[in-house]
């Protein structure tokens, strides 16, 4: 089966420093890692290709340096990577981005395609759903655990707060992938050694079959009018009673 | 680029599968079996060596790196990977045939097989033409008696480079070498040796009564046995050097993280003088026994002689080993000397790389020589 994992190079948020005078992110000398969704999704893939074999195929829209995040791929294993980057693409929304990826998945040929639930320095969960619904997909989010791929369906387990959604879902897909659902493997050093003799991709707004007004800046719907800091304002205090008085005292409330 | 992330696999590598085991290793004399597994799943049991053999196809820098990197947090481990290497399957790609490289370079390559070298006896130590260990020419095949001391990986090795006498009456020119399979009839292995540091390294006895070792297990030819055993160590010290190194440095790193913490009269202990003066020297002579390692490893790399630079990168980075793990053990004072802080765990790993593979006598015997008769 052939499997796109959708991918994001993003700063290392545990290494990274807040600012204490601007109250921003401080990204210099912070090392980039592979989005830990997505790269839940591109060990999902390895082992759907151990199970029924197939291609890896990783695509990401960044900067050049995100070179660097596919060849840590092909160090893992994957087949083949694509990187989508244009100076054209800066700026673009989730809408803008899911149209760009969207135009070069339609060049290629996928029986599942795998993205991340959400990046770590945006926290949207837009992209995943957004390329569903341009390439006229179905989708499952928030994918805890595959079980099987049988009868050109993949069965898999949909996580939410509380419970768990046994689903079934014709292929062609796209499914979201949670950081939880596994642990992934590491790069290989053999693979890690020989990754000046794999290919990149490099894909620029020339090779899409997609329209400048619709990517970038002006292309974007969405506008970032203010960012702040949240204040937290303590309110609460603990009140030691019994779980029995808790309950009724909930219950009131809720009334 | 690929050199970069190559160095970033075998460290994360070690983070996640040496460094979260590596007290448990020492503290209840583990053999890391699973660790070698997964070591051989990434790629690291064949580094140098042709990928025509399943090797990575790399250099002796690389694998010094790997032994480096893995050493920093467990040395057991990093003597696994050097034993297997330099000892068992770098003799075999320089002296064996293509049967024998086949056979059993392509299975040390991938990890399938794990290798041992034996040489050392009770009477036979630094003077290795003392072997007593025979092999007899009886047509179709060789016939071993003997028996081995001090065999790391012994007991978890499916293949030994083992060193006997074919010739006593020629002395070291009647020593020859052989491939030993472990399932061999006769070939047994005694108990495991309990030792001051490198406690989860597998160390015993190899006791050899009428094996009989088929003629195409001749490592080399008859009465080579000697210059493949010196040969083969010229290269192995350059892998504990950087055993060595990588103890020192791995001390060295927790040493720094400690300093900065710990407080005494009001200030951290690494805002004394006393401790920036030892931070220095200490940093000052990792980076000299790097430069001596780096030094080594591409003389061997580049076809240059190396028994020298290998002796003196193995005779200057095991004595830093042991120098700065002792001054890293001062500098966290009482606590240095508690087990759970695993620096003492450092300082008794050290102590080994002085002593196996040539001890540092011996090193410095190979460098006087070659300077006075040069």
């Amino acid at each position: 089966m052939n499997i796109l994992v959708l991918v994001k190079q993003v700063p290392d948020i545990s290494i990274i420093k807040i600012d204490p005078v601007t109250n921003t992110l401080v990204r210099a000398g912070v090392p980039s890692i592979v989005n830990p969704d997505d790269l839940a999704g591109v060990e999902e893939a390895l082992q759907l290709k151990a199970r029924y074999g197939g291609k890896v195929t990783v695509l990401t829209m960044g900067p050049q340096q995100a070179q660097n995040m596919l060849y840590s791929l092909y160090a893992r294993g994957v087949d083949d990577a694509y990187l989508l980057t244009d100076r054209k693409f800066a700026g673009s929304d989730t809408w803008a981005t899911s149209n760009i990826l969207s135009s070069m998945i339609k060049t290629l040929p996928y029986d599942l395609i795998i993205a991340g639930y959400q990046a770590i320095d945006g926290d949207t969960a837009q992209v995943g759903p957004q390329i569903a619904e341009f390439l006229n997909l179905a989708q499952v989010t928030h994918v805890s655990k595959i079980i099987e791929v049988k009868d050109q369906k993949l069965i898999v387990e949909k996580k939410y707060e509380d419970d768990t959604h046994l689903l079934s879902v014709k292929l062609p897909c796209l499914i979201t992938t949670l950081k939880s659902m596994n642990t992934a493997r590491l790069m290989r050093a053999d693979l890690a050694m020989d990754i000046e003799e794999k290919p990149i991709h490099m894909i620029s707004l020339n090779d899409l079959e997609i329209n400048e007004t619709e990517i970038g800046l002006k292309g974007s719907p969405t506008r970032v009018k203010k960012t702040y800091t949240k204040e937290v304002i303590k309110r609460s205090s603990p009140i030691e009673i019994t779980p029995k008085e808790a309950a009724m005292r909930i219950l009131s409330l809720v009334k | 680029m690929s050199y970069q992330l190559y160095l970033e696999a075998v460290n994360d590598f070690t983070n996640r599968f040496v460094k979260p085991l590596a007290h448990q290793v020492d503290e209840e004399e583990i053999f890391p079996s699973d660790t070698v597994k997964e070591m051989a799943l990434h790629g690291l049991m064949g580094i140098p060596f042709s990928k025509d053999y399943n090797g990575m196809g790399s250099t002796t820098k690389a694998y010094v790196d790997a032994v480096r990197i893995l050493s920093q947090s467990c040395a057991t481990t990093g003597v696994i990977l050097s034993a297997h290497t330099s000892l068992a399957s770098s003799p075999i790609d320089t002296f064996g045939t293509e049967e024998q490289k086949k056979k059993y370079l392509s299975k040390l390559c991938t990890g399938e097989y794990l290798g041992a070298f034996g040489l050392t006896e009770a009477g036979a130590g630094t003077d290795a033409s003392m072997q007593t260990t025979k092999a007899i020419d009886k047509g179709d095949y060789f016939l071993l008696t003997g028996n081995k001391i001090f065999i790391t990986n012994a007991g978890y090795a499916d293949v030994y480079i083992i060193f006997a006498m074919t010739d006593a009456s020629k002395g070291i020119k009647g020593i020859s070498a052989f491939i030993i399979e472990k399932d061999f009839a006769g070939f047994t292995v005694g108990p495991k040796e309990k030792k001051l540091g490198i406690r989860g390294s597998s160390t015993c006895e190899l006791i050899f009564r009428d094996v009989k070792v088929p003629k195409e297990n001749l490592l080399g030819e008859v009465g080579m046995g000697f210059k493949i055993a010196m040969q083969t160590l010229d290269g192995g010290r350059i892998g504990i050097a950087a055993q060595a190194l990588g103890i020192a440095e791995g001390a060295f790193e927790r040493a720094l993280i400690y300093i900065k913490k710990r407080k005494q009269f009001n200030k951290r202990i690494a805002d004394f003088q006393n401790t920036q003066f030892a931070i220095a020297d200490m940093k000052t002579k990792l980076e000299a026994g790097r430069l001596l390692l780096g030094q080594a490893a591409s003389d061997k790399d580049q076809g240059r002689p190396y028994t020298v630079s290998a002796a003196m990168a193995k005779l200057y980075n095991s004595k830093i080993a042991v120098e700065i793990t002792d001054q890293c053990i001062q500098l966290l004072g009482g606590y240095g000397y508690i087990r759970d802080y695993e620096i003492e765990r450092y300082y008794r790993d050290a102590k080994i790389t002085e002593i196996y593979e040539g001890t540092s006598e011996v090193q410095k015997m190979v460098i006087a020589g070659k300077v006075i008769n040069a």
